[in-house]
């Protein structure tokens, strides 16, 4: 039975400061949800797409219209999308719930240099997709097919990471979808979590 | 001419829209009577004063126009008439959609020339003969509930007897059944459900097509129509010969039918023009038919409780006969199945009201619409005392079951309603729409409204919905015959006028809103539904097999493309995809059997291709997902290219191959 006790107690312990162990399971979970959701999206818009054609980067997989978007690639050499970081892709399925696992073991580490080290992939992990990203998108673009259909009318290019572009008549748009801001929060909330445990620490 | 005050406003807003002019210019105001439409955009203005228009041309063009990048609201299936196809258009934009290949090859498809399609052609042999035309009637839209729900396209070829479905996920003909007991056909329609697609011969002929001499006595004892009710089987989506049935009919020469609905639902109704029992015999210097049959002042409607007929079957006392179902007309007389009931003069249409209570007869060689009421038409069936024809068919006395005439014209030939009130009856000879309102069962209320003059020659008049129970009014579109000086001239193979009247924007009155000419046969009747209940795929999943409307194990994929020796016959796995062929290369020798298989392995709508190969008669369009195949034998050496005919990209023109034969 509920008592008004109970409640005063337990609404007191959510307005309390978090402890670094709640904010390391907070940031894991977050991190969990991060790799049930898209983080990045590719859309192309040409007078003959008048819908457009969009390719999503989830954390583990690509979705959308890969298959057309890889159809007009081949005009211009563009090496298959699945071909762009598919070994990243394997190690992704150890990676990410790799990284919330030791967001769950730091939670329970005592050890200062322990927890930044257990704390260190989930925090990292949004720089690394980007990164990664990055030199792939420039790699792709600079490495089209010499053999292909229209490659001389299409130069080297590197695609948007962010923001709006271009490639012959497609106008295109990249933008971070919801997991890649979920593990960004929770890359902030583990940050929040050593900064709270080592202070604890230090009194 | 004067227009409407809403169609007036309507007028300013939207040519002022057209002409990007936000606020209409004071232009001077026009004097009085002068016509010319006033408070329009100097441009809006300057366009009509240009082109010489009228107020009502200008608001017809508005109420037809469709604005760029916008859909119509409603789609007609119009029958091709002898052409064998069905036409698919929009309204009110009357723009052609599609032409559906049914009994007929088509090289724009591939209807004919690819395996599959081939098949279903070779399903409507007649006499183990493959026929390639087909004379498309009336098209039927399968029905939920008395209404079109969408889902199938019905459409017989009175020429040779034969039934199409065509299933509307992709507008594409999937069965053709030939009808074992009649020549030809004409009525044709669906119950409420689509238990049954009624087909009803037209003219009299022995049944099952066997030899017997023309003579007065052998037509009375020997020629025969019938109606047939073919079980539509929708799990399958398609018709099931072993479940359907014929009813045996006098050779009154059939015409037209229609299935009653909530009142009257479990019948159906057809009617005759040939009483006479007269044939033709101009040969012998005796009387054409046209006149002979047409010399008594009555013929006759024929009524059938289908209901009765189905169990009657399923009791299993009834025999086959060319190996189907077949009531003779003594046990469908005696069974209370089959009626008749005297209607005027060489009538063509009999159709069923919104409610199913009334039955509209149209006599072409009498200026009414004839009004029966089925409570009355029940009430005679149950009298014991009937008389009964020469055929022992018992006889619903006309003064038991007519109860109005609405004196609407000449050349009365066929109905439709709006919803609101009103039928809309087509004029043959005064070339005109009438239009009368619904009246009660004690025949008050039946009056003429209004007419308009068609040009020219209407027969059927098609409106959205205007045969079910729930018509959704607003338009009428003859279907006229001839159209004489409505277009350009293009010599002496005139287009068919489909003319669209407007019924919805005036209480009583009606008006022509467009003329749209078809460039191919009569387009006999048409049924218009809405678009929002049509809900077609965009592409295929890949390896789509028209014949299973299944996935094929036989299509190739990417990766199994290749040229294999199986037997004696070469067959070629070919995928198809921007802008090559693969393999783009076959190389056979003189003699050798080729079956060749295509996959259009592309996923994304509207990415057709085609494939045609020089000098062997192979043309085909293959849409995104689909598969095709075809079979020739090799028997000329050289070397022939083949290439993709529909224009898929910037380097269509690269997409191609070469056959060698050895």
């Amino acid at each position: 039975m509920i008592t008004h006790l109970h409640l005063d107690r337990s609404i007191r312990t959510l307005l309390a400061a978090p402890t670094a162990a709640t904010l390391f399971r907070v940031a894991a979970a977050l991190l969990v949800l991060a790799l049930a959701l898209p983080w990045w999206r590719f859309s192309m818009v040409a007078p003959q797409y008048p819908f457009g054609l969009h390719v999503t980067t989830w954390f583990f997989a690509l979705s959308g219209d890969v298959r057309e978007v890889d159809e007009l690639n081949h005009y211009i050499g563009f090496m298959p999308l699945a071909s762009i970081a598919s070994v990243e892709r394997h190690l992704a399925f150890l990676a990410g719930p790799g990284a919330a696992a030791l967001l769950l073991c730091a939670a329970a580490a005592s050890a200062r240099r322990a927890r930044i080290a257990l704390a260190l992939p989930a925090i990292a992990l949004p720089a690394i997709f980007v990164a990664d990203l990055a030199v792939w998108l420039r790699y792709a673009g600079h490495h089209l097919d010499p053999h292909a259909a229209l490659s001389g009318a299409v130069p080297p290019w590197t695609p948007t990471l962010f923001g709006a572009g271009g490639v012959g008549q497609f106008h295109t748009l990249s933008v971070f979808e919801p997991g890649f801001y979920l593990a960004g929060l929770a890359a902030l909330a583990a940050i929040g979590a050593l900064t709270i445990a080592s202070k604890k620490q230090a009194e | 001419m004067s227009i409407a005050r809403k169609d007036f406003v309507a007028t300013i807003g939207a040519a002022a829209l057209l002409a990007g002019c936000s606020t209409p210019k004071a232009g001077g105001s026009a004097p009085a009577g002068e016509e010319t439409v006033a408070g329009l955009g100097g441009d809006a203005k300057a366009i009509i004063a240009a082109r010489g228009l009228t107020p009502g041309d200008v608001a017809a063009a508005l109420k037809t126009f469709v604005p760029l990048g916008k859909h119509d609201d409603f789609v007609m299936f119009a029958s091709g008439g002898h052409s064998g196809q069905v036409v698919v258009m929009g309204v009110p934009s009357m723009r052609i959609l599609k032409v559906i290949p049914v009994f007929t090859p088509d090289a724009y498809t591939g209807w004919g020339y690819s395996a599959a399609s081939s098949e279903c052609l070779n399903d409507g042999c007649v006499n183990g003969r493959l026929i390639t035309h087909g004379d498309t009637h009336h098209p039927a839209l399968s029905e939920t509930d008395g209404d079109y729900d969408g889902r199938y396209c019905f459409i017989n070829d009175k020429v040779n007897g034969r039934v199409a479905v065509i299933d509307l996920s992709r507008f594409e003909t999937t069965q053709i059944v030939k009808n074992p007991h009649a020549a030809d056909d004409h009525g044709h329609c669906v119950t409420p459900n689509t238990e049954y697609v009624i087909e009803t011969t037209q003219y009299g002929a022995p049944i099952g097509g066997e030899y017997v001499d023309l003579t007065q006595s052998n037509y009375i004892n020997y020629y025969r129509g019938v109606a047939t009710y073919w079980k539509f089987d929708r799990a399958s989506g398609r018709i099931d010969p072993a479940r359907s049935f014929s009813v045996e009919l006098p050779p009154y020469n059939q015409d037209l039918t229609d299935a009653g609905k909530l009142a009257s639902y479990g019948w159906s109704f057809t009617n005759s023009f040939n009483s006479e029992l007269a044939f033709p015999q101009g040969y012998k210097g005796g009387p054409f038919a046209e006149a002979s049959e047409s010399q008594n002042a009555a013929d006759w409607l024929h009524i059938i409780n289908w209901k009765r007929a189905e169990a009657l079957v399923a009791s299993g006392s009834v025999s086959k006969r060319n190996g189907m179902a077949f009531i003779p007309i003594d046990q469908a007389a005696n069974s209370g199945i089959l009626f008749l009931a005297p209607e005027p003069k060489s009538p063509h249409g009999v159709d069923v009201t919104p409610d199913g209570r009334f039955l509209i007869i149209g006599g072409k060689l009498d200026p009414h619409a004839n009004i029966y009421s089925f409570e009355k038409i029940l009430a005679a069936t149950k009298r014991s005392n009937l008389k009964k024809d020469r055929y022992g068919i018992p006889i619903l006395p006309l003064k038991d079951v007519m109860i109005a005439q609405v004196p609407v014209g000449l050349g009365p030939l066929h109905t439709q309603f709006d919803g609101k009130g009103y039928a809309y009856m087509s004029l043959y000879l005064d070339s005109a729409v009438s239009k009368f309102s619904l009246g009660d069962e004690s025949g008050r209320g039946w009056e003429l409204v209004d007419k308009l003059p068609l040009q020219y020659n209407t027969g059927h008049l098609s409106a959205p919905h205007g045969d079910t129970v729930n018509p959704r009014g607003g338009y009428v579109i003859g279907l006229n015959k001839w159209s004489i000086d409505r277009f350009t001239p293009v010599g002496p193979l005139y287009p068919r006028n489909l003319q669209l009247v407007d019924v919805g924007s005036d209480k009583e009155k009606m008006s022509h809103l467009y003329d749209a000419p078809i460039g191919m046969a009569e387009p006999h009747y048409a049924q218009i539904i809405s678009a929002s209940l049509l809900k077609p795929l965009s592409a295929y999943p890949m390896g789509f097999d028209s014949r299973t409307g299944k996935v094929s194990p036989k299509a190739p994929k990417p990766g199994t493309e290749g040229i294999k020796q199986e037997g004696d016959t070469v067959v070629v796995s070919m995928t198809q995809v921007r802008s090559h062929f693969l393999p783009d290369v076959v190389k056979v020798k003189r003699g050798q059997k080729i079956t060749w298989r295509i996959t259009n392995v592309e996923g994304t709508p509207n990415t057709m291709h085609g494939f045609a190969l020089s000098g062997y008669n192979v043309s085909l369009t293959i849409e995104p997902g689909k598969f095709d195949e075809f079979s020739f034998v090799a028997d000329k050496p050289g070397v022939f290219p083949f290439y993709c005919t529909d224009f898929c990209s910037a380097l269509h023109l690269e997409m191609m191959g070469y056959f060698l034969v050895a």
